[in-house]
């Protein structure tokens, strides 16, 4: 069975506990373990932009070596805990300087270089598992559905450090919508910014964001919205007219597989 | 002593001097109406020195950090850094914190997902 370590990450461990429950019923189901770090630490959420903060990008590190000790690769569900990890990652391996600090600070016993390599589930289930694997392990497909994928900032940009999908056209979550029966409704906000980060300090301005995106996924005739982020997922319902429905790609991947994670719940 | 936009520079980890001016970024800024001065104007400014009036901008807390502007620039410029090192260099004076511990219980709502909080720490606060 392939094996990965698995950072949850502070969110899915509550308010987004479908996201993980889910996509832990459905990796089961796929044939792939999902092994939680033991200690694992919150990534931040936000990527530390200024070059010279250290100490905002140790947890990431610390996630990346422990995956790299176990030789295994470290897959994320939360599209934050994704963009965070996999560009720590990228700046230890591109950026002497950085490299240097964190070592130096971290003191491990083999230096940390970036040999880990940093996976979206998303990623997990295109290039390791397979769509044609997925479709056929689909047990009620979702026939009928029209669902707009909204990949939002952080799956995709800067698309040179995150090499997730074409960052103006990207393609993963569509894939994975007719692997499950249904049908993707391509619309032009799908890859634009839902005002997550300004929620708490400015909800007026999250509001007019989620709200474009919503009404131009309605006007394609989307019925309902997925995403990988507990934060869009929030700002989507809480922020909007609340017309779309929004659930996390894995409540539906596990509703097709025919498990709906509740096992997983009471475990 | 170095200056603010040496500061700002080498916070950024960017180049503001290799800027053509084409204007793709603040083409693709979903925030352009929210920002005083536009991605492309605020590059700019940093490359003129001009710190002080970015400092007092809004436009430092309006930029969504979406990475839009990085992944048009055809120059590497990358002006969501630039935004951020301004914002770092604000926040980064004694008392300058833009949110304050005591004001996060007033703020929650029990839908609010813990990513919220955690972001708006790591971007409001230094
Ligand atoms: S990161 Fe900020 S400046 Fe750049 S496109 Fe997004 S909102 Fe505009
Ligand atoms: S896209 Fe790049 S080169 Fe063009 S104006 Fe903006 S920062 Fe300058």
């Amino acid at each position: 069975m392939m094996k990965f370590s698995y950072f949850p990450g502070c969110t899915l461990k509550t308010r987004g506990a479908a996201l993980d429950r889910c996509g832990r019923a459905a990796a089961e189901a796929l044939g792939f373990a999902l092994e939680e770090l033991p200690e694992w630490q919150c990534c931040g959420a936000v990527y530390p932009n200024a070059r010279d903060e250290i100490a905002t990008r140790l947890s990431s590190v610390r996630a990346l070596m422990a995956a790299r000790d176990a030789g295994t690769e470290l897959v994320t569900l939360c599209s934050a805990c994704h963009h965070v990890i996999k560009r720590v990652n990228g700046d230890i391996r591109r950026d002497e300087d950085i490299r240097a600090k964190v070592n130096n600070y971290l003191k491990p016993e083999a230096p940390y270089a970036g040999e880990a390599e940093a996976l979206h589930y998303l990623e997990v289930l295109r290039d390791r598992v397979g769509f044609d694997a997925v479709k056929q392990k689909v047990a009620a497909p979702l026939a009928g559905m029209k669902i707009g994928a909204y990949y939002g900032c952080l799956l995709l940009r800067p698309s040179k450090e995150l090499a997730f999908d074409d960052p103006e056209n990207p393609s993963v979550m569509e894939d994975l919508i007719r692997a499950l029966g249904a049908e993707p409704v391509v619309y032009a906000m799908r890859n634009e910014c839902c005002g997550g980060y300004v929620t708490i300090e400015n909800p007026d301005y999250a509001k007019k964001q989620a709200q474009r995106i919503v009404d131009n996924a309605k006007a394609l005739g989307a019925e309902c919205l997925i995403t990988a982020c507990p934060l869009c997922m929030y700002n989507l319902r809480a922020n909007t007219d609340g017309s779309l429905p929004v659930y996390y790609f894995t409540e539906l991947l596990a509703k097709a597989l025919g498990v709906d994670g509740e096992e997983a719940k009471q475990a | 002593m170095i200056d603010m936009m040496e500061q700002i520079t080498r916070i950024a980890g960017v180049n503001p001097r290799k800027c053509m001016r084409c204007g793709k970024c603040s083409g693709a800024c979903p925030a352009y109406d929210e920002m005083e001065y536009h991605p492309h104007q605020f590059v700019s400014m940093v490359e003129n020195g001009r710190i002080d009036e970015l400092m007092r901008s809004k436009g430092i807390y309006t930029c969504l950090s979406c990475f839009a502007c990085v992944e048009r620039c055809p120059r590497s410029v990358e002006p969501a850094k630039l935004i951020e090192a301004v914002r770092c260099a604000v926040e980064r004076q004694q008392g300058m914190d833009r949110l304050r511990p005591e004001a996060v219980p007033g703020l929650l709502n029990p839908d609010l997902p813990q990513q919220a909080i955690t972001s708006a720490f790591r971007k409001y606060r230094k």
